[in-house]
């Protein structure tokens, strides 16, 4: 068996936070112990609501952040130590607001091409080639190439940096909501674009989303976090169908589906959001679960570490299955 | 036909630019009775937005609002003054916005914003007022009301901060209420919520509710009736069973096949996409709108395109026979 | 989210931008004027500015009293008798070389402090801050008159010293700026992609800094100008008989009674200068914004 492509082994990352000059630092633990593996040419989707961490994970996944604890290997190279201009050839980025992902003051040949530039690679002739290429390869055309991104739908935009992110052909594409920010007819062109370039090129993909249903059609992993953990991991077939953790079925329950007369979902949750400075003791979600004994406020349930399909952090775990 | 609150007939928005003129909306009409949910739905720069503006009368500087008829509760509202519509606004029509965190003024307590709408109206006093916003604050689900009042917007979450929003807007006892995208910034938990929050206040308070959004599993949720826009013209309305049961426009049809449904989509295959991209709403249109992209277009699509409507009520703008 | 927006389309780039503000338009025409002026000076100037007649002096312009005035001084003379429009004219090269080189200075002084702390944050973002409350607790005219009166003035000192002085709005506006950039998904992409951080805060950060930093940059230069008019006018700025504006007001300080048009000619001058330079930057920010969202 060959190494996964991607391993996030033990990852924790605090911030320090302080909310003026004389208040005593506190710390923010944003990510709080996730280990997961993506095996090469997969996707694995990483599902959770806004603050659980999934896009600082993202960052240390990409290089941009360091760990506290704990390392991230892609290709069994630890992330954090390696030069960016090697960093960059393994794992790049496609980010939610092409909007604000793309720089205003540079033509889409300068954005798609920069990359080649600070590599150093080709004549500009080359470069100009391959950023071509690259145009074609993400349904672009020639025409596009001296267009500044105010002149592009947002859609348009989304391809533009998609071709930045793939000229270097990096092994894994960290895809954070690349489709959130955009309409729904776009978001589905923009779907079927990054699978159909997965197969193409033997991509894989770190794709974080707080939309479940998008996740279940492209990932080939799940994985849910909660508050800076996972709190439920599995195929996407199982996870959806047989969902062990509380939360997980919170969601599941929250997705809206377009057919009329399911009336409104009710997701079941108590309270709201905790305060990550100040997180519940034991289980995390105990405060919010419709499950919720006094052992979990006591004690933390751990994500089973064997190398079972289906994984889940909840004490209940093993009724929800059966 | 049924009795409404809200009637529009052909509603026209048109913003100058430096291009020409953008008809932003075009020939729009919709109707919301009491009780009823209207849900008006459509891709970002389709005029749903500038819809709902325009009927309260709060269009951006420079545009241009005309229409054949919009009557609130049978007073018209086209040729209603000014602080005729300063007086409904806010009192008997109020408006939440999509974003919780900018349309509450950071510089204000929640007690003193809630009371805001309430005394500027001359509802009562500031007794009464604060005693209605704790009323309404426990209405939408917020614990310890009371000490909430003197919280500042930046001291709560971003669901609470929409609740407050909805508390605002009903403090005046409105009867109709716009909601822009109340639920888009927020996330999926926290969604079902305020929309289960927004169908029980209105069934408790017989509001009609107008509700602008992009998501289609939101309108599948909470709509009675539904308006599909498409490039500033509503392509089809009608009951939501009908509308999404059998939708008779290509567009309403494509926009369906767009979205993926867990358990049922099939993995690894592609999406329903729409080909081609909206077209540009500067000068006008006398053809259907939607013929550069829809797989049914033939020659007779470049004439105008009368709206239809069958026996329930479902109307829509295609020359195109329902098929079955 | 974007999804939403009431979209209103985005405004095409086209000429019209730089053509269709008239403010912008006719202040470039006045300094296009003046800095031709100045550099052609030697041409354009009836007379040498230094040149004193002084069977000539204080004959006023022939708008003011036709019957003293002489043709050949279109602006009249002076109290020694030089030409009153060679003097201005020789002095928008004193007004304009200041105003540029102090301008100069404290931008790259500022810009290069405000990226820094903007960029990084933390201690470098904490020492900057220091370095501009404190210079932010020196009055300017205080300290530039002492400084002038030790070291003595001249041109050379007068621009060292404004722009030692006048980097704090550069530094300000540039921090804040670059913070909120720095944020921005581009340059987390441009770091994904293994730019340098030199190569991010200059293909990245600064085109976008531009448009801000003109209007900083313009308003500097005036008030430099200005600064330089106040020095010379209490007698620490350029040394006489450089014909500077300030000095020229100075200078016909004592004639302010009976001969009011020497002190209104350099003080026109000195608004017109500083009015042109103010609405240019506006213009050039104005013309040069990326259109849609930044």
């Amino acid at each position: 068996m060959t190494a996964p492509l991607l391993q996030i082994r033990d990852v924790v990352r605090r911030f320090g936070v302080r909310r003026g000059v004389f208040a005593p630092r506190r710390t923010l633990t944003a990510v709080a112990g996730v280990s997961l593996d993506l095996p090469r040419g997969e996707v694995l989707g990483l599902v959770g609501e806004s603050g659980c961490g999934k896009s600082t994970l993202a960052r240390i996944v990409l290089g941009l952040d360091k760990p506290t604890e704990g390392e991230v290997l892609i290709d069994g190279r630890p992330v954090a130590s390696l030069h960016r201009l090697e960093r960059s050839r393994l794992v790049q980025p496609v980010f939610q607001d092409p909007y604000s992902s793309l720089n205003p003051r540079r033509s889409v040949e300068a954005i798609i091409g920069q990359p080649l530039l600070v590599h150093g690679e080709g004549t500009p002739a080359e470069r100009r080639d391959r950023v071509a290429e690259m145009l074609g390869l993400v349904g672009l055309g020639p025409r596009h190439a001296a267009a500044y991104p105010s002149q592009l739908s947002g859609g348009q935009r989304q391809r533009v940096a998609i071709a930045r992110a793939l000229i270097l052909r990096p092994a894994l594409v960290v895809c954070d909501e690349p489709t959130s920010a955009l309409d729904v007819s776009v978001q589905a062109q923009i779907l079927n674009l990054l699978m159909e370039l997965r197969a193409r090129l033997g991509l894989s993909y770190l794709f974080i989303s707080h939309n479940l249903a998008v996740v279940q059609l492209v990932a080939s992993r799940v994985a849910v976090m909660y508050l800076g953990r996972v709190v439920e991991e599995g195929d996407p077939e199982t996870v959806l169908r047989t969902p062990a953790h509380p939360y997980t079925r919170a969601l599941l329950a929250s997705v809206l589906q377009p057919r009329p007369g399911r009336g409104l979902p009710d997701p079941q949750l108590a309270g709201s959001f905790p305060n990550p400075l100040e997180p519940p003791s034991g289980c995390a979600f105990h405060p919010r679960c419709p499950l919720a004994v006094p052992r979990c406020a006591a004690e933390r349930p751990g994500l089973d570490p064997a190398t079972g399909e289906h994984r889940a952090a909840c004490h209940f775990a093993a009724l929800a299955e059966t | 036909m049924r009795q409404a609150l809200l009637d529009v007939r052909r509603l026209s928005v048109r913003i100058p630019v430096e291009a020409g003129t953008l008809h932003a909306v075009r020939d729009a009409s919709l109707a919301i009775g009491r009780g009823e949910t209207l849900c008006v739905v459509g891709e970002s720069g389709c005029g749903k937005s500038l819809t709902s503006l325009a009927i309260m009368g709060l269009l951006p500087p420079g545009a241009v609002r005309s229409a054949e008829l919009l009557s609130f509760d049978g007073e018209d509202l086209l040729r209603a003054p000014r602080s005729r519509m300063r007086a409904l606004r806010g009192n008997r029509m109020a408006m939440i916005f999509q974003e919780p965190m900018t349309s509450l003024n950071p510089a204000w307590t929640i007690g003193e914003q809630l009371a805001e709408p309430f005394l500027h109206h001359g509802k009562g006093d500031r007794r009464q007022a604060r005693d209605r916003a704790v009323e309404l604050l426990e209405r939408v689900g917020i614990t310890a009301a009371a000490s909430r009042l003197v919280q500042y917007p930046h001291e709560l979450s971003g669901g609470l901060r929409q609740r407050v929003m909805i508390a605002m807007a009903l403090m005046c006892g409105p009867e109709l209420l716009l909601a822009d995208e109340p639920t888009t910034a927020l996330d999926v938990t926290i969604q079902a919520e305020i929309l289960r929050l927004l169908a029980r206040l209105q069934r408790e308070m017989g509001l009609a509710l107008l509700l602008v959004t992009h998501d289609l599993g939101v309108v599948a949720a909470v709509a009675t009736r539904v308006a599909v826009m498409y490039a500033g013209e509503v392509v089809e309305e009608g009951p939501a069973e009908a509308v999404f049961g059998a939708p008779r426009h290509p567009y309403t049809q494509g926009l369906l096949r767009c979205i993926p449904i867990p358990g049922e989509t099939p993995r690894g295959q592609p999406l329903g996409t729409i080909p081609g991209s909206v077209p540009s709403l500067v000068g006008g249109f006398e053809s259907c709108a939607f013929r550069d992209r829809c797989p049914h277009a033939r020659a007779a699509c470049a004439e105008p395109v009368a709206e239809r409507m069958d026996a329930a009520g479902h109307r829509w703008r295609c020359i195109l026979e329902p098929s079955g | 989210m974007s999804v939403t927006a009431p979209s209103l389309p985005a405004v095409r780039r086209r000429p019209g931008r730089w053509l269709g503000n008239p403010g912008f338009v006719v202040a470039a025409v006045v300094l296009g004027a003046i800095l031709l002026m100045a550099v052609l000076a030697p041409l354009v100037a009836p007379f040498d500015p230094y040149e004193q007649v002084l069977d000539r002096r204080m004959l006023p312009p022939g708008f003011v009293d036709a019957e003293r005035a002489s043709p050949a001084h279109l602006l009249g003379t002076d109290n020694l008798g030089r030409d009153y429009l060679s003097r201005l004219i020789y002095g928008a090269r004193i007004s304009l070389l200041i105003g540029f080189f102090t301008m100069l200075v404290s931008g790259v002084i500022g810009t290069v402090l405000g990226v820094a702390a903007g960029y990084f944050g933390g201690r470098v973002d904490a020492v900057v801050s220091f370095l501009v409350t404190t210079r932010l607790s020196l009055p300017v005219v205080m300290v530039a008159l002492a400084v002038v009166a030790v070291v003595g003035g001249s041109l050379q000192v007068v621009v060292l010293v404004l722009g030692l002085l006048l980097w704090d709005r550069f530094a300000v506006v540039m921090r804040s700026a670059t913070m909120q950039l720095r944020g921005l998904d581009y340059v987390l992409a441009a770091r994904a992609i293994g730019s340098s951080t030199p190569r991010i805060l200059l293909t990245e950060l600064l085109p976008n800094l531009a448009s801000s930093l003109v209007v900083v940059a313009s308003y500097e230069m005036a008030q430099a100008i200005l600064l330089e008019a106040a020095l010379s006018f209490l007698g620490l700025g350029v040394q006489p008989p450089l014909p500077s504006w300030g000095l020229m007001v100075a200078e016909a300080r004592e004639f302010m009674l009976f001969e009011p048009w020497m002190i209104v000619l350099p003080g026109i001058a000195i608004c017109v200068l500083v009015l042109a330079i103010n609405l240019l930057g506006d213009g050039i920010r104005d013309a040069t914004a990326p259109e849609g969202r930044a």
